[in-house]
This record gives structure tokens, sequence and C-alpha cells, in this order.
């Protein structure tokens, strides 16, 4: 009984403990401050962070780039939290409904997890703007809410077209932060651009965890071992659609000597200095842009409810060119791009 | 004398879990300090008086984690580590959820009749587990962890089979169980102000906790349980069928660990999908332990844990400090509780010693005072 007992402690403690490491971020010392020579009636926003929370350097942060942005230019006051893998859907309300009892009545809720509670906290607080990304379902909708969603397989097709364009080994490799319908359409974009340029060409596919584990998204150690297999299998680009877990896919193309393709951020510019080089293109995924249109919005008295849909037309999604490692090959990129715009190639989602 | 003992035995019980609370509060205020974290903010976070909403969620999330942690505690009395609960927990409220969302049956047949669903296949899950003990000899400990991990696997491919996909949504959820067979929130009105309301299914803990606490202590197979648990020799020397009471007792612990999620389907998600809670199992290990596999015991180490999750939510926005911090916590809290149990233990066999030493004294000069007269 003992023996079982202390066995029980020691793993119980680990697990606690393993799960509270289990993230890299933590929240940012600036957030929260008000930006100097701003007046006392500067716009609040509060911004709920998916799972890895600022310092992603991939989802999370390309919507902290927004808000960093309204935050100097429109001199907004701003307040972030981020989600924890696993949490009750208690949890996600709780948090929003604290931003909010805080003062900050601008809600920006990252990634689609935060559907129904914006959903139940929106109607709960009429008086409340919201923005949410990646959701557009009637479980968030409302007459105060921003429903934000990206067209994430047309981007995922160009960086999909690239990656057979620069392949040496006729081989390439997606990688998935978690198995969810939203990165689904990443790998179906990916694999019909791979396709359209070589229909004969190899491609893997590994997701790293399956929801409800939402760790896929945050594990560097995760990305880089699944990454280390790829490239010993002999594929020769990977595409890293795995928010935080990217790192590790990168970390892995180095040692390997092999190149990958970044997610949502332009990962040439935000990922660890010393893995930039290997970072071909990312497709990039403009929650940016999003969430600075929304606080804006709401600034100028012009917001409207409802879903904005930023795709391929939009500029809501693209690839990147940062590092010329694509340069050679940008004119046939764009010749796809103006065909999706056009409506010839249509890109599937699953 | 016996009354003195008595005040002394609950005193004893008292002191552990206290001396293990301000250990991990001691603990924690340190790796603030090293981390550089304002010490004062976070303990006026973790301690400020709930709101009225968020004292409902503290008795929801308790209703959960209390469930859960029977459901482990079932196992250590019968000295098994059932770390499964958390795939037992999934894979029964994925088929409760299938199968309640389908509503062939009416209202509130639907909901017992899923319930009964949940608990049979926590069983089933658990008791693969239990098979495999009884008859090769394979630890508990190894196969529920494995088991967990296919769990997983297995729910994730048959939700992508059975999900319903809403348009816009970018989460796969099972078809939604229908309105009439959703358990409705009992309203404190009366006693706080909040719209929020506490689980229906908070009757099914307590159902639980009774039946843990009278099957353990009033039946016969409890006391076989608790003996074999104790000593797997004399239960054998006692005429007990042990590789029986280890299976069977797996498929109890499994059939409670299916009710763990039953609270959160009927009385909020209504789905079961890939945003549901996870860690619930991990949770109930440790909160188990902290309630020393007491039913009351554990019922205010759920709360403390639910209280915990709950105050550390705003840790981020009042603090600037990771909410993560509560995890961190609970893990030296569980740690302290096992050495401060041990601390205490200890200190309570010396003191017996002592009054032991002390009588037999006094008796040894009663006689002698008495053989002179």
């Amino acid at each position: 009984m003992r023996h079982a007992t202390k066995l029980a402690a020691i793993a119980a403690a680990a697990a606690l403990s393993l799960a509270a490491c289990g993230s890299s971020s933590t929240p940012s010392p600036g957030a929260g401050d008000t930006p100097a020579g701003t007046g006392g009636a500067a716009l609040k926003v509060g911004m709920a962070y998916d799972v890895g929370g600022r310092g992603d350097q991939s989802f999370n942060d390309a919507a902290a780039a927004g808000l960093d942005k309204a935050k100097t230019e429109l001199g907004v006051e701003t307040k972030e939290a981020s989600a924890v893998n696993g949490e009750a859907e208690s949890a996600r309300k709780e948090r929003l409904q604290q931003l909010i009892d805080a003062g900050y009545t601008n809600i920006v809720a990252v990634g689609f997890a935060y559907a129904k509670s914006v959903g139940q906290v929106a109607k709960a607080n009429p008086e409340v703007k919201f923005a949410i990304v990646d959701d557009a379902s009637p479980d968030s909708a409302g007459p105060n809410v921003d429903q934000i969603t990206f067209a994430e397989e047309q981007g995922s097709y160009l960086v999909g077209a690239a990656a057979a364009l620069k392949t040496k080994s006729n081989h390439v490799g997606f990688i998935g932060g978690v198995q969810t319908d939203l990165i689904k359409k990443f790998e179906a974009g990916y694999v019909a651009g791979a396709k359209a340029v070589k229909p004969d060409i190899k491609i893997d596919v590994k997701y790293l965890t399956q929801p409800p584990d939402f760790s896929g998204f945050s594990s560097v150690d995760k990305g880089k071992a699944a990454a280390e297999g790829m490239y010993q299998g002999g594929a020769d680009i990977i595409y890293a659609a795995a928010g935080g877990s990217g790192g590790g896919v990168f970390t892995a193309a180095k040692a390997a000597g092999k190149l990958a393709i970044g997610v949502d951020s332009d990962q040439a510019k935000t990922a660890a200095p010393d893995v930039r080089d290997v970072i071909m293109t990312s497709m990039i995924k403009k929650v940016d842009v999003g969430v600075y249109d929304f606080i804006k919005s709401v600034k100028d008295n012009t917001f409207k409810a409802g879903n904005r849909v930023f795709d391929l037309a939009a500029g809501g999604v693209d690839y990147s060119t940062t590092g010329g490692k694509i340069d050679d090959i940008k004119s046939k990129l764009d010749e796809y791009k103006a065909k999706i715009i056009s409506g010839e190639i249509k890109v599937p989602t699953s | 004398m016996t009354t003195r003992l008595g005040v002394r035995r609950i005193l004893m019980g008292a002191a552990a879990p206290l001396l293990a609370i301000v250990v991990a509060v001691v603990v924690t205020s340190l790796i603030l300090l090293v981390a550089g974290d304002p010490v004062g903010a976070v303990w006026a976070q973790l301690f400020k008086v709930p709101l009225p909403r968020q004292i409902v969620a503290i008795i929801n999330a308790g209703t959960v984690y209390y469930l859960s942690a029977i459901a482990v505690a079932i196992g250590f009395k019968m000295n098994l580590f059932n770390i499964g609960v958390d795939g037992q927990y999934r894979v029964a409220s994925f088929a409760a959820a299938l199968f309640a969302g389908q509503g062939w049956l009416p209202g509130w047949l639907n909901v017992i009749v899923a319930l009964l669903v949940a608990m049979a296949s926590g069983a089933l899950w658990a008791g693969i587990a239990g098979l495999l003990r009884v008859t090769r000899g394979v630890s508990e400990v190894i196969s529920t962890i494995m088991l967990n991990a296919i769990a997983t696997f297995l729910v994730a491919f048959l939700l992508s089979k059975t999900a319903v996909k809403v348009v816009g949504s970018n989460a796969t959820n099972t078809k939604p169980i229908p309105e009439g067979s959703r358990v409705p929130g009992i309203s404190l009105d009366g006693l706080i102000a909040t719209p929020s309301r506490v689980y229906g299914l908070i009757v099914l803990a307590v159902v639980v906790g009774f039946l843990y606490w009278f099957v353990l202590n009033k039946t016969r197979f409890g006391f076989d349980l608790r003996a074999t648990g104790r000593s797997e020799t004399a239960a054998v020397a006692s005429g007990v069928n042990v590789k029986r009471m280890v299976f069977t007792s797996m498929l109890l612990s499994g059939a409670a660990a299916g009710l763990v999620g039953m609270p959160l389907l009927f009385g909020q998600d209504y789905v079961y999908g890939d945003t549901v809670q996870s860690g619930l199992g991990f949770a109930g290990i440790a909160i188990a332990l902290l309630g020393r596999n007491n039913p009351i015991g554990i019922a205010f180490a759920a709360l403390l844990f639910a209280f915990l999750d709950a105050q550390g939510n705003g840790l981020q926005i009042t603090a600037g400090v990771s909410d993560r911090l509560v995890l961190v916590i609970q893990g030296v809290i569980v740690l302290s509780v096992v050495i401060a149990y041990e601390v205490v233990r200890r200190a309570g066999i010396r003191l017996e010693q002592r009054t032991v030493a002390a009588q037999l004294a006094e008796q040894a000069r009663t006689p002698l005072e008495g053989a002179r007269s």
C-alpha cells in the first residue's frame, strides 16, 4: 500500500511539473504597460492567446505583432493572457471575462478553441467588441463579434509547389502540430500544390499530437524528433505547420543540412537567429493584419460584425521571400497564385 | 485517556495537510523570488475571495476532480496504481457523447443509458489492464500508461470518422446531445448572486462518494478488497480469490473513471470534441493522494485543486505571472503532503511510544505499592 502510494506521489508530482514546463512562454514583461504619451481615454485591448502564447515565433506571435502595431500606431493599452494545454471550457470563458472585468473592453481571442466561450461571453457583454481568429461558426457569431478566418490551404498550396520545385530527392515532408481539421487544411493545400508540380512526388505526413492534447503546438522536442526521422528517411524539405514546435523542425533541418518551410509568421525573420538560414520560405497567415484591422475598426468606429475571410486574393495568406532562396522560382509561384485568385485552380481543404 | 488520544489523532490528521500547504507556500515563494516574480501579488491573487461565478466554477471543477480521484482511490485501496483513469475517462466520454448525441432515447432515459454506456466503456478499457495483470502478470502501471496513449489515438480516429461538420468551424465535435437530454444546472440564487449554475450531475459525485465509502467500509467485498490491498498472503489465507479481486477492482475503478467526463458532457459541452478538458486523470492521482483515499478528504483536496485552478487563471492578468505556476504549486503540495505525512507519522509513533512507556512505568510502580499495603 505504502509502496504504491509513494510511487504514485512521484509520478503525480512529475506529471504536474512536466506539464508546468511544457511551454517556454511567459507573459512578456511589457504586457499591460501603457504606451507613453497617450491620454487617459486610450482604447483598451485584451488578448487571449492560444496554447503556446506570445513567444511561439509563429501563430500566436503573428497575432501579437498585430497587437504591438496597434500599440505603437494607435496608442492602445493592452493586456495579454494565454491558454493552457488541456484547460477546461470554463477556464477560457473566465479568462475572457477577467480581461473584461479588468477594463479591457475590446477582446481578441486567438484560436478556434475560443469559439464557444467567445459566443457566450459576447452575449453576456453586448457592449464589448470581440474578434476571434480562425472561427466563423455559429458558436461564436454575434452582433459584436468579428470572425477572422483565413484560406490556409491556398497559401499552403504555394509553399507545396515551392517545395516540389526545389526538392532534389523528389521527397518532401509535412509536420502538423495537432491533427485538427484546421491543420488538415494546411496539409491538403500543401499536398495539392506539390503534386501539381510533380505528380509522382513522395510526401511524408506526420502530426505531433492528437486532440485533446494540444502540446503539439508548443513542443520543440517533438517537432525535432519528427523532423529528424523524416530527413533521415530521405525528405529534403519539410513544411512545419506546428506553431511553436516548428523551432524543433528548423533545428533538425540545420543539423541535417536540409531545408524547412515556416508557417503563420515570416519565420526567416522570427525564428531563432541561428536557424533562420534553413527556412526556404514561410506560408504567411496575416493574423497580425486581421488583429490590427479589428482594433483600428473599433477605434475609427467602423467595427463590423461577421466573418472576414482573408484569402490569397485579399492578401490574407501568402508565401515569403526573405532570404532569397526561392527567387529563381518566384515567377512560377506567382503563376499558380494568379490561377488560384482567378479561380482556375480550386485548392482542396481536406 | 481514550478521548485524549482521539483528540490527538484528529490534530495529527489535520497537522499533515496543513504542514504540507505551509511548506508548499514557502517553497513556491522561494521559486517566485528566484524567478524575480512579484511574490505578494501572486499570493494576493491566489488567496483573494473568489467572485460568485468563480465559486460556482470551483464547485464544478471540484466535482469533476472528485470523480477522477475516487476512481484512482479505488485502485489505491487495492494496492493498484491505475494511471489509466485519463484514458478511461476519454474513451468513456467519447462513447457516451456518441451514444447520447444520436438521441435514440428520449429525455432522461437517454442520460441514464449514456451514463451506463460511459461506465461500461470505462470499465472495459480498464479491464484490459486488469486482464493483462491477472493472466500474464503485466504491471497495471505499464499497461495503463500504454492504454492512455492508445486511447488518445483510438478516440481521435473514431472522432474524425463520426464528427459532425459545422460550416465555418475548425473544431471537430460529435453530434450535439439533444436539448431534452441535457442536465440542467442547479442555481445558487438564494446563496450567491450569479447566473452561473452548478452542474446537475454533482449528484453523481455525491452518490459515487457515498458508494465508495459504503462498499469499502460496510460490505464484505470492501473488507476483502482492503485486506487484499494490505496483505495479499493474508487475504489468500482467509480464502479471498486475489485474481478475481484485482480484476473486479480494476473494473470498478474504470467504471468510476467513466463518469469523470459526464458532468462536463451533460452540463456544459454537450459534445465530445477536440477542445475537451484533458489531463483530469492525472490530477485525480494527486488529489487522491492529498485526500488520503478518504471520501471526505478527497472532497477537500478536489476543492483545493479547483480553487487553485480558478484563482490561478487570473495570475497572468493581475500579477503578470504565468498561470503554469499553479501547476508548480499543486506539484509541490503533493510532494509536501507525502513528506509531511511521513514526518507526522514518525512524530506520532514517537509520541505513542512515550505514552506507552509512561503507562508501563506507572503500571510497574502500582503493583509494588499494592504489594506493600
